[in-house]
């Protein structure tokens, strides 16, 4: 079965295609174009590239693909000379084709694209009527146009005969694209949508297929004359719609519907076989007013549909005789688009994780099947490494293709890395490619065997500036026994700005230079599609597919992966009871609020034994109570004093701090215990915050709850954050908000950032990015996009501290680095053994703190391991194939290749770990961002 | 946007305005002013009615005092009802402030339990929670707590401190994640017009095939006189602190959402006010 595949395009517009038998995506050969839209058929596909042009990929196969050409030599008899080539004026061309209407010269016979070449040169029919004429395969006759004869006659006045050549397609299994110029009618603009069937129609020409498209003003376009013998068609005709369509669809027999911009959809009615274009349209209403219809996908007899808010429906009652149907049924899944394949088979691309999924059990009895089943087939390039070791996740991360082709065979021959490099792996730079030109990815796709991947990383990977050892972030550092480690959770580097105020103006800019150097992390767990099309992919009910296990465990989790149904939030029986409660309030409290109250507020003490970072030296964790009082005053602000009881040479002393001065409250979670630091203005001056640890994390998320809500009463914040809060992003990836005060840029007392309030949001992040009117995005350290969804609270923060809706789970994933160092002795080589004044052999980036592989924790408790350690080749400077790095000397620059005077080297070994969590973020699928920015629209629109 | 948790703290916060007046068979020293205050819906008659006993007993004479009870319009005020409950099931068409009718001679033996102290309201409200927990989560919630928990639970409710109770009562507002709901939903259903003080029934927030019930569910299944025939004329209100829940309101998030701090869901049947 060389062409039943099922065909899809990924988020990188690479197209792959997977075969009945097989369980391996494949990547189509072509890998120089970036695809949007595919529609297969069995003998080809054809499909819509980034530059909006038309492409069609016809498979190989044995029987050739062959035209004939010809043309007519017309002469008249003169009396002088005989038959010449001199007509008479009225007379057609002397050469011409059959009619004799057209002008035909044999140089003048062009092939129609670049698409098609001769099979041999132009030669004379000898035969008419199949029969051999003998006299060179002239005809003769008393005048044009004539009936013609193959015997001359006495008054044969004229004769012709007719020259044949043979072209031949030959841009088999490659994508050949659609030429445009010929076309009569040169289209207005490009192609939006394409849909390919209709093979069933009529067997007459020889693989017809009807070929629609859409255009990006919506009109339809019909392509002529597509079949077997000529795959590209000739021509686009307009079809005339009564709406605006961005979408189509055409199934293998005499099916056609349209997606309208409004959300209804249209069905050509009157397609056979004498009228594959069809007669007239008819309109069908979406299943419900408020979601239109976003995508159809018809087959046969069926006809599914993805409506605007990603449910998926099946129309009942579809025949040749009805095409319209009668009825909506509403499917489960939620789904960004879905495909009808042969046997009316049905694939989709699942909305929440952007898998391929195969609905199964559809049979002709039971048309709308049973259940989506997730394909879980990884891509080729999984399978080369496929044994090789645990540390496949990482390892794929970091090694570009050639890198391992080297790594894996002693002797890699020419052909074999050339092979390799015409199918990029998935895991080649992918989130670079993505915000590049398709101009610069051609570049990067076309690498010959010799080029290495890495110097690409390193081009766009980091600037040089990044690579300076002092603001790379060490992930080593929290473990490390300095003065103050805590101090560097959060205030130290907006401390740090005044210093280098003429470098950086602002604090943002300061956090994102190190941060930058923290990118090589890509994910790629399982590939993101955006299209499928079964056209071509033959599958009944019976037949068993592999297509649905992980062969490398990559892939795995995608398989438990459920499809989500959305709730309705704004249910009206929700709506009511908080009209009804306000309603309430209004009518039995409005006139009597001067009424006593029957329950006194009192104060209110929680306690707890915690333990405390002593301020004085030596700095240790002292045993301590803790007490909240809550007190509400006269104008029924509440207010909070925390009492910290703690015993200094047997005698009893208590500190207090007041909840209203307190600026931040920071979760601290490194040195394996569960503490925070409580800031305030003066205790940000001294650099020493006040520390405390509990015994559990649900103790921590209690106190850290419990103080964060008093915090924000206090200071009279509740509920969501105001649409002017100013967020900011600790280095530790924390979020806190702050709301703005009128004097916040008084030009008098401006008010410093250590003074305002900062509240914390649940979630991580490492940028966020807020507007003025209320929208927030944030990007995790993973690169996947977040956005702000009203809500707050969530991570640590639970119970009243934390809005019931709008917080969902969230995670992210980070690398962390330790270096690999050795230095170069005349006897061994390199070793791991150092001159005694070396740094440690297995250390940070700067070398003075050891870092081992085994030593070596996340970065902190919320983290956890989720691959092995691997070497990463991506680092500035190139590496050499094992991932070394050469210098003269520790420390210096280090380059990707070892000269005669290099005596020490290093490798850079990653490990990526991660972050679960919950907040008040939504993901937005599917591709990793680094940066982004809100601009709102002006006030004045 | 408003968010589920601000119904928790309007509920806990709703208040009725109301007139104490001492019986008129009272024997006073002199003249018993009125007392107005504003009660807590959520808490209880004696729990909040220091002040009110304090006012009349300075007007009337040591001997002639004997257990406080109330009354509204000739009907005893049951203390173990929630003061929301009693206000909706008995007042709640008639004009605020509400009135009620101080005595200190006549304790209705038949009608009233004895309220000796708040010891004896702090353990009918935690036999409450327990008894609401036992529906929810088998018991396994409330048992899982420390003493002092449960001492929050009640404190919070006696100081009126919405922060303190539902920072315990988060906890027994969950439900594992795997299931859609509690085991069963603690309500009890109290009619004017029966002799029956109040039904209560196992009832499962979600259906066999899935679907969450609704009120509307649940009253068909153990009221079904409190709703109005398909074609007839609503003849009751269906009221929960003071507000009528649309019978679609699904149960689960009542009882999340609507509960009194004893966990139960009160559900008053009135009679539909006929002007």
């Amino acid at each position: 079965m060389p062409s039943s595949a099922l065909w899809a395009v990924d988020l990188f517009g690479r197209v792959y295609t997977l075969s009945t038998a097989g369980q391996y995506w494949e990547l189509c050969k072509d890998t120089q174009l970036e695809f949007k839209r595919v529609s297969a058929a069995t003998q080809g596909c054809w499909g819509i590239a980034c530059d909006n042009q038309v492409y069609v990929y016809v498979c190989a196969s044995d029987v050739p693909i062959r035209c004939q050409e010809e043309a007519y030599e017309n002469q008249r008899w003169n009396p002088v000379g005989g038959f010449c080539e001199k007509l008479l004026p009225s007379d057609r061309w002397p050469w011409s084709d059959v009619s004799g209407l057209q002008h035909r010269p044999l140089d003048g016979v062009a092939l129609p694209s670049p698409h098609w070449e001769w099979e041999s040169d132009w030669y004379v029919d000898e035969n008419f009527g199949g029969e051999p004429t003998e006299k060179g395969g002239w005809t003769y006759a008393m005048d044009f146009p004539a009936t013609y004869t193959r015997d001359k006659k006495w008054n044969s006045y004229v004769r012709r005969r007719r020259w044949i050549r043979y072209r031949r397609y030959k841009s088999r299994d490659t994508w050949a694209k659609i030429p445009s110029k010929d076309d009569p009618k040169q289209l207005p603009d490009p192609f939006n949508d394409l849909s390919v069937g209709g093979w069933e129609i009529t067997e007459e020409p020889v693989g017809h297929l009807s070929v629609w498209a859409v255009s990006l003003q919506g009109k339809v376009w019909y392509r002529e004359d597509v079949s077997h013998p000529n795959p590209e068609g000739s021509s686009w005709s307009h079809v005339d719609t009564p709406g605006e369509v961005v979408q189509i669809s055409c199934g293998p027999h005499d099916l056609l519907w349209v997606t309208l911009w409004e959300g209804q959809a249209l069905v050509r009615e009157g397609i056979n076989r004498n009228n594959p274009k069809g007669s007239s349209w008819c309109l069908v209403e979406p299943p419900t007013s408020e979601n239109g219809i976003m995508h159809i996908s018809v087959g046969v007899g069926v006809v599914w549909a993805v409506t605007k808010d990603r449910k998926v429906w099946f129309r009942r009652g579809v025949n040749s005789h009805n095409p319209r149907g009668t009825s909506w049924i509403e499917m489960v899944g939620e789904m960004t688009m879905v495909d009808v394949g042969l046997n009316d088979q049905v694939w989709g691309i699942g909305y929440e994780d952007r898998a391929v999924y195969f609905r199964q059990g559809i049979t002709p009895s039971e048309l709308s099947g049973k259940m989506w089943k997730a394909i879980v087939a990884s891509r080729v390039c999984d399978r080369s490494h496929s044994g090789s070791s645990s540390s496949l996740l990482s390892a794929g991360c970091f090694f570009g293709d050639e890198v391992r082709v080297s790594g894996d065979s002693c002797a890699p021959s020419d052909t074999d890395a050339s092979s390799e490099a015409e199918r990029p792996g998935p895991e080649q730079p992918v989130p670079a490619e993505s915000p590049e030109s398709p101009g610069n990815s051609k570049g990067s796709s076309a690498s010959g065997p010799g080029t290495t991947k890495t110097a690409e990383h390193a081009l766009e990977g980091a600037s040089p500036a990044d690579h300076t050892p002092g603001p790379e972030p060490c992930p080593g550092q929290a473990s490390t026994p300095a003065e103050l480690p805590w101090t560097s959770v959060d205030l130290k580097e907006p401390k740090r700005a005044p210093g280098h105020a003429a470098e950086t103006t602002g604090l943002s800019s300061l956090e994102m230079l190190p941060l930058g150097s923290e990118e090589p992390y890509c994910a790629d767990d399982h590939p993101l599609w955006v299209w499928v099309s079964g056209g071509g992919c033959a599958v009944e009910a019976h037949t068993v597919l592999k297509w649905f296990t992980a062969q490398s465990g990559l892939s795995s989790s995608m398989q438990t992966l459920s499809l989500s149904i959305t709730p309705a939030q704004t249910a009206a029986w929700r709506k009511q009871i908080f009209q009804q409660l306000t309603e309430r309030t209004k009518r039995e409290l409005e006139n009597f609020r001067h009424y006593e109250q029957a329950v006194e507020q009192s104060v209110w003490v929680k306690t707890g034994a915690l333990q405390w970072w002593c301020d004085w030296k030596p700095h240790k964790w002292v045993d301590v109570r803790v007490a909240l009082e809550q007190f509400t005053g006269h104008d029924g602000a509440r207010d909070s004093i925390l009492f910290i009881y703690y015993v200094v040479h047997e005698e009893k002393k208590y500190l207090h701090v007041f909840l209203n001065e307190v600026t931040t409250l920071v979760p601290v979670l490194n040195e394996d215990k569960h503490s925070f630091a409580l800031y305030t203005p003066e205790r940000t001056r001294q650099r020493w915050p006040v520390r405390l640890a509990t015994a559990t994390e649900q103790d921590m998320n209690d106190w850290l709850a419990l103080l964060n809500l008093s915090c924000c009463e206090s200071r009279r914040v509740l509920g969501r954050p105001s649409l002017q809060a100013i967020w900011s992003i600790t280095c530790k990836g924390d979020i806190f908000v702050s709301e703005p005060s009128p004097d916040l840029e008084a030009p008098e007392h401006p008010l410093p950032c250590d003074q305002m309030f900062w509240r914390q949001m649940g979630g991580h992040l490492r940028v966020v990015e807020a507007s003025s009117r209320g929208v927030v995005w944030g990007i995790g350290y993973d690169g996947t996009a977040w956005v702000y969804t009203g809500g707050y609270g969530g991570g640590c923060f639970q119970g009243l501290a934390s809005s019931t809706g709008n917080i969902y789970p969230q995670s992210d994933v980070k690398c962390v680095y330790i270096y690999e160092n050795q230095r170069w002795n005349p006897v061994t080589g390199y070793t791991s053994r150092g001159l005694p004044t070396d740094r440690y052999m297995w250390s940070d980036a700067t070398g003075l703190q050891e870092c081992t592989k085994a030593g070596t924790k996340p970065p902190s408790l919320q983290w956890s391991w989720v691959s092995d350690w691997s070497v990463d080749f991506s680092v500035p400077g190139g590496t050499d194939q094992e991932g070394w790095q050469y210098a003269s000397d520790f420390p210096s620059s280090y380059h990707g290749y070892k000269t005669m005077r290099d005596f020490v080297r290093r490798r850079c070994w990653a490990r990526k770990c991660k972050l679960v969590t919950s907040g008040p973020w939504l993901e937005v699928p599917p591709i990793a961002l680094r940066d982004v920015s809100i601009i709102p629209e002006s006030l004045t629109t | 946007m408003t968010d589920d948790k601000d119904v928790l703290r309007d509920v806990w916060f709703g208040r009725i305005p109301t007139c104490f007046t001492l019986y008129q068979d009272e024997i006073t020293e002199r003249e018993a002013e009125p007392y107005y205050l504003l009660l807590p819906r959520v808490s209880y008659l004696t729990l909040v009615t220091d002040k009110v006993k304090k006012h009349f007993q300075k007007v009337m004479r040591q001997e002639d005092i004997s257990e406080i009870w109330f009354e509204h319009e000739g009907t005893p005020l049951k203390w173990h009802y929630p003061i929301g409950l009693l206000f909706d099931l008995l007042a709640s068409s008639s004009a605020l402030p509400w009135n009620i009718t101080v005595h200190f001679k006549g304790f209705p033996e038949k009608d009233l339990l004895h309220c000796p102290s708040k010891d004896t309201i702090e353990a009918h409200f935690m036999s409450c929670v327990k008894e609401a927990d036992a529906l929810k989560h088998k018991s396994q919630v409330i048992n899982e707590m420390q003493k002092k928990d449960h001492k929050q639970l009640w404190m919070g409710l006696h100081n009126d401190r919405f922060d303190q109770f539902w920072a315990i009562n988060r906890k027994l507002m969950e439900y594992p994640a795997e299931e859609s709901g509690f085991r069963y939903i603690p309500f009890r259903i109290y009619q004017t017009t029966t002799e029956r003080p109040f039904i209560q029934k196992l009832f499962r927030p979600v259906a066999t095939d899935g679907q969450l019930h609704t009120l509307g569910d649940l009253l068909k299944e153990v009221c079904p006189s409190a709703i109005a025939p398909e074609d007839g004329e609503r003849k009751n209100q269906v009221m929960i602190h003071g507000i009528e829940p649309m019978l679609e309101t699904p149960l689960q998030w009542l009882s999340e959402h609507l509960s009194y701090p004893d966990n139960f869901l009160h559900i008053s049947i009135i009679p539909q006010p006929t002007d």
